[in-house]
């Protein structure tokens, strides 16, 4: 099996999709890695690189889309790029199918199997291949990092001998995996960070990388089976436009990453959000490419309003990285496509085939919704509760209980003085007091040596053996003496054997 | 020979040196010092024994003490660290076995003869006593012995009505005691010798009742039988000696119980009536999520890119022995510079502290093996969590699913680590039977095989 990987033709896209790294895995896998001639230049993988790891350059594209069995892109190949694809290669790229019907069209017309990355269903299996994450992920990084860098102060708190600094504050809007990065960067930056979702769940992920979950006071989940969130009722709208309001007026610096799959992407943050900021302030717009979250984005500019704040409609893709990642999510997935040897189309495989946009001539798209963050159905919990007892009235229970064991003990110990002899109660105060020492002194045990215990209580209840040597008697054959010796022999074993493993053991633990 | 008054002050020493025996094992250091004060006590107790006017026969003492020694080093020199819990239980039956016999060559003392009225009832009972937790713990070991070493199958042995045979064998044992006490001379031998029949009979049926998870509790609650037959036979005799070392030792294995139970959030009287495993199998929650599989290059890059490792291990290294590769790993990880630490569940394992002992064999310093207590709130901030032959003790069902037969009880919160590594030979339950949520988690990869070899893969891996 051939893989090829030509070169990105849109200028401004620098990745690639594969590196030295990711080339030397398909090999293992068993493919044969053909690739364009300058295709990593920009992602800064230098052609040597990809021979190295054992790749075959080749001139042109035309190579590529004629002889080799798949391609690996980044972005959807162009109607050019199409026309030079043999029948039945497998594409693997971003596809965005919804938008870019025409397209499917034509590489249906072409019977080339395309698989549309983006289209990966977001369920745990498919994760490692989920390119949205991967790439959200590094955009979630990069938005607080050049972000930074349009805002002029510090982003942790400070007391120098120059005064004190306070810290920045950060707002990030949808908590998705862009949202969560951009709240671990920011807060490993010191910066104090705020996030809001409409999805209730995200609420603990949010607080696990260390913002404080922003929320209205309206019980509507915005969570959907697709895993992305939904259209908010108008009330709540309201509600939340009012909280971005307050809290524009107080961050330094937000980062809106809201998009919804196939859609514009809705507008969170309008002129009077924009306005209520302060001179200075910075808004990351991680959905410029799709219209932008914020109602001043340009995408692919940098634009400052009249007061003063900078809206950032483009981040960098840090290509070499970016390229890295992705090319592994294609690897995992060829991976689990059977590799070289197995490579199969399984369009029973729920990954597969909801990826597979067009098979075999035909257009597969839309396909069936798959719920991918499964809802626990909510059951209505049945729970029996006792009346809550005051801590006085508990005090006062257990007093009670207290005098009535030591009433019970006290009797009890009397009625046994009534019987027993004195020789048997002298004994009896030594059992009672030893079982308290025991009690106290082996509470004390570390738990780790509960082993090591056990095997010297082991040895030392062989002191039983005191009761064969007082038996025992000159004439070994009466029963006595014979129930004595095996009593002694016995016993015997414990102690040595109890004392000697109990020993071996101590000795192996070392600091 | 010595005076009954020196005898007397020899024992007290011997007590005393008892007890700062089992007080040296609250920390390691000092752990070493306690086994030698053991030692000497038991030495002290045996030369002032000895010495003493009432022994004839020295030379069958010295005989029998001679070849126990000889058994008793060759046993321990012998045995496997991963065998430990089936030495302990098989010791707990000697002396189980040693207080039955020392309970019938009481009885047949011609002293006892001479007794009467209240004091020879009181003796007569004490007889009776001890015989009948001797005859349990000795029977109770040996099978608990069984299960431990696989001879016996650990699955609970369970027949309706048994509680009520159970009553109807104690109530016939205590009215043979009455009869036994009533009878002259030694004609009480043979109500002595049915009774220790029923007795070795229930010692049997209740552990046969109890599940391999229960292992632990099981053990410690043999551990406290034999010291109360200790002290039952001190009683007998008369000896405060063997009382108070019966009564520590009895204590302890009541505490170790208690720590077991509450550590399996059970109750004491459940596990000793046996049934654990009839318990519905399965939770009533389905599973949601996908099980995910990785392999072992993955894993050792996974362990490469993480700063902190928690390792949780369970019985299924003892059963492989793979603790002499984790540790090879484990220094591995430790000199590139990464923390790596063990996370230990009370009854992780078949004995109280198994797990210690095992990884103490294989030379993890004991400083890095940590309690469920000290490490769980260090578990978010850990990058992996590896988790190796163990399951219940991981469940997160234990906190949330209300159904789950374990729910409850304290388990290790592995799945707050970013990535979780799971070793199991194949998806089989644990002994408790029940589905464990935790495979089905995100962030939890499984890696199927032998703990061992898939640990010396790793290395293999990691070495590279």
């Amino acid at each position: 099996m051939k893989v090829g990987i030509p070169m990105e033709i849109e200028p401004k896209e620098l990745r690639v999709a594969a590196t030295p790294k990711t080339v030397k895995r398909l090999i293992k896998q068993g493919f044969e890695v053909r690739i364009q001639k300058d295709a990593g230049l920009k992602a800064n993988f230098s052609n040597t690189d990809f021979e190295e790891a054992g790749a075959i350059l080749v001139d042109s594209a035309t190579d590529i889309y004629g002889n080799c069995d798949i391609a690996l892109k980044v972005l959807a190949p162009s109607e050019q790029e199409i026309d030079l694809m043999k029948e039945g290669l497998v594409t693997l790229s971003y596809l965005w199918p919804a938008q870019n019907e025409a397209l499917l069209k034509k590489l249906a017309e072409k019977k080339v199997n395309a698989i549309a990355m983006d289209a990966i269903p977001r369920i745990s299996r498919a994760q490692k291949m989920d390119v949205l994450s991967s790439m959200a992920n590094i955009a979630g990084y990069r938005a607080v990092i050049e972000g930074a860098n349009h805002f002029g102060r510090f982003l942790n708190g400070q007391i120098t001998a120059a005064g004190k600094v306070d810290p920045a504050k950060v707002l990030v809007i949808g908590a998705g995996v862009a949202g969560l990065a951009a709240i671990g960067a920011a807060n490993s930056l010191g910066a104090i960070v705020r996030a809001f979702d409409t999805r209730g769940e995200v609420a603990e992920q949010i607080e696990s990388m260390g913002a404080e979950f922003l929320t209205v006071n309206i019980d509507e989940d915005g969570s959907t089976s697709s895993g992305y969130s939904k259209v908010m009722s108008k009330e709540f709208i309201e509600a939340e436009m009012a909280l971005f309001k307050e809290q524009a007026a107080d961050v330094d610096i937000i980062i809106t990453t809201a998009q919804i799959p196939g859609r514009e992407a809705p507008k969170l943050i309008l002129d009077y959000h924009v306005e209520a900021m302060k001179p200075g302030s910075v808004i990351v717009d991680l959905a410029a490419s799709t219209g932008g979250n914020c109602a001043y984005t340009k995408n692919g500019e940098v634009y400052t309003t009249k007061n003063g704040v900078t809206i950032l409609g483009v981040l960098d893709q840090l290509p070499n990285q970016a390229s890295q990642l992705y090319g592994n999510n294609l690897c995992h997935l060829l991976d689990d496509m059977g590799k070289a040897a197995n490579f199969k189309i399984d369009m029973e495989d729920d990954v597969v085939s909801r990826a597979m946009v067009t098979y075999n001539g035909e257009i597969n798209w839309p396909p069936e919704p798959l719920p991918v963050s499964p809802q626990k159905a909510k059951v209505e919990e049945v729970v029996e509760e006792k009346p809550e007892l005051t801590p006085a009235q508990k005090a006062k229970k257990k007093s009670i209980g207290m005098v009535i064991q030591l009433g019970v003990i006290g009797l009890f110990l009397f009625l046994l003085g009534k019987v027993a002899p004195a020789d048997f109660m002298g004994h009896f105060t030594v059992f009672v007091l030893a079982v308290f020492v025991g009690w106290q002194v082996i509470w004390n045990v570390s738990h780790s040596l509960h082993t090591p215990l056990m095997a010297v209580t082991n040895a030392i209840s062989g002191i039983i053996v005191i009761g064969g040597l007082l038996q025992v008697t000159t004439d070994i054959s009466s029963p006595i003496s014979i129930i004595a010796f095996v009593a002694i022999l016995v016993a015997s074993i414990n102690i040595v054997g109890g004392f000697f493993v109990t020993h071996r053991m101590l000795k192996m633990f070392k600091k | 020979m010595i005076s009954t008054q020196i005898q007397t002050a020899a024992y007290l020493f011997a007590s005393i040196l008892f007890i700062l025996s089992l007080g040296g094992l609250s920390s390691q250091e000092s752990a070493k010092r306690g086994v030698y004060y053991g030692i000497i006590g038991m030495l002290i107790a045996i030369l002032a024994t000895v010495l003493g006017d009432e022994v004839q026969g020295h030379i069958y003492i010295i005989i029998a003490i001679a070849i126990a020694s000889f058994i008793g080093i060759i046993v321990a020199r012998k045995v496997e660290m991963t065998s430990m819990p089936q030495l302990v239980a098989i010791l707990h039956s000697f002396v189980g076995l040693a207080a039955v016999l020392v309970g019938f060559g009481s009885y047949l003392d011609p002293h006892t003869a001479l007794l009467e009225g209240a004091e020879r009832n009181i003796h007569l009972i004490e007889v009776f006593i001890g015989v009948f937790i001797g005859a349990i713990t000795f029977t109770g070991s040996i099978i608990a012995w069984g299960k431990l070493e696989g001879k016996i199958r650990s699955k609970p042995l369970l027949y309706k009505g048994r509680h009520l045979v159970n009553i109807i064998l104690v109530v016939t044992s205590i009215v043979l005691g009455v009869l036994f006490t009533m009878a002259n001379g030694n004609d009480g031998l043979m109500h002595l010798v049915i009774m220790t029949a029923i007795a070795s009979f229930i010692g049997v049926m209740l552990v046969m009742a109890i599940g391999g998870a229960d292992m632990p509790v099981v053990v410690s609650m043999l551990n406290s039988y034999s010291g109360w037959a200790a002290a039952a036979a001190g009683f007998m005799l008369g000896n405060d000696l063997l009382i108070v070392t019966g009564a520590l030792v009895g204590s302890s294995g009541a505490i170790l119980s208690i720590i077991m139970c509450k550590a399996m959030n059970r109750s004491f009287l459940s596990v000793i009536f046996g049934g654990f495993g009839e318990v519905q199998i399965g939770s009533a929650e389905e599973m949601e999520g996908e099980v995910t599989s990785t392999d072992h290059e993955a894993t050792a890059d996974l362990l490469k890119d993480a700063k902190s490792i928690v390792i949780v291990p369970g019985y299924g290294m003892a059963v492989a022995k793979a603790q002499y590769p984790i540790f090879d790993m484990v220094q591995t990880l430790r000199k590139a510079g990464k923390q790596v630490r063990f996370a230990i569940h009370p009854v992780a394992g078949r004995l109280p502290g198994h797990m210690n002992v095992l990884l103490a064999e294989a030379n993890v310093p004991y400083d890095i093996v940590l309690e469920m207590d000290e490490i769980n709130e260090d578990l978010p901030a850990t990058d992996v969590a590896m988790i190796i032959g163990a399951n219940d003790i991981v469940n997160p069902g234990a906190q949330d699913d209300k159904s789950s037969p374990i729910y409850g009880m304290p388990v290790i919160e592995v799945w707050k680590a970013t990535n979780v590594i799971v070793m199991k030979r194949s998806m089989a339950t644990g002994y408790a039977g029940v589905q464990n949520p935790l495979f089905y988690k995100e962030n939890t990869d499984m890696l199927y095989g032998d703990a061992k070899d898939s640990v010396d893969k790793i290395n293999g891996f990691l070495k590279e």
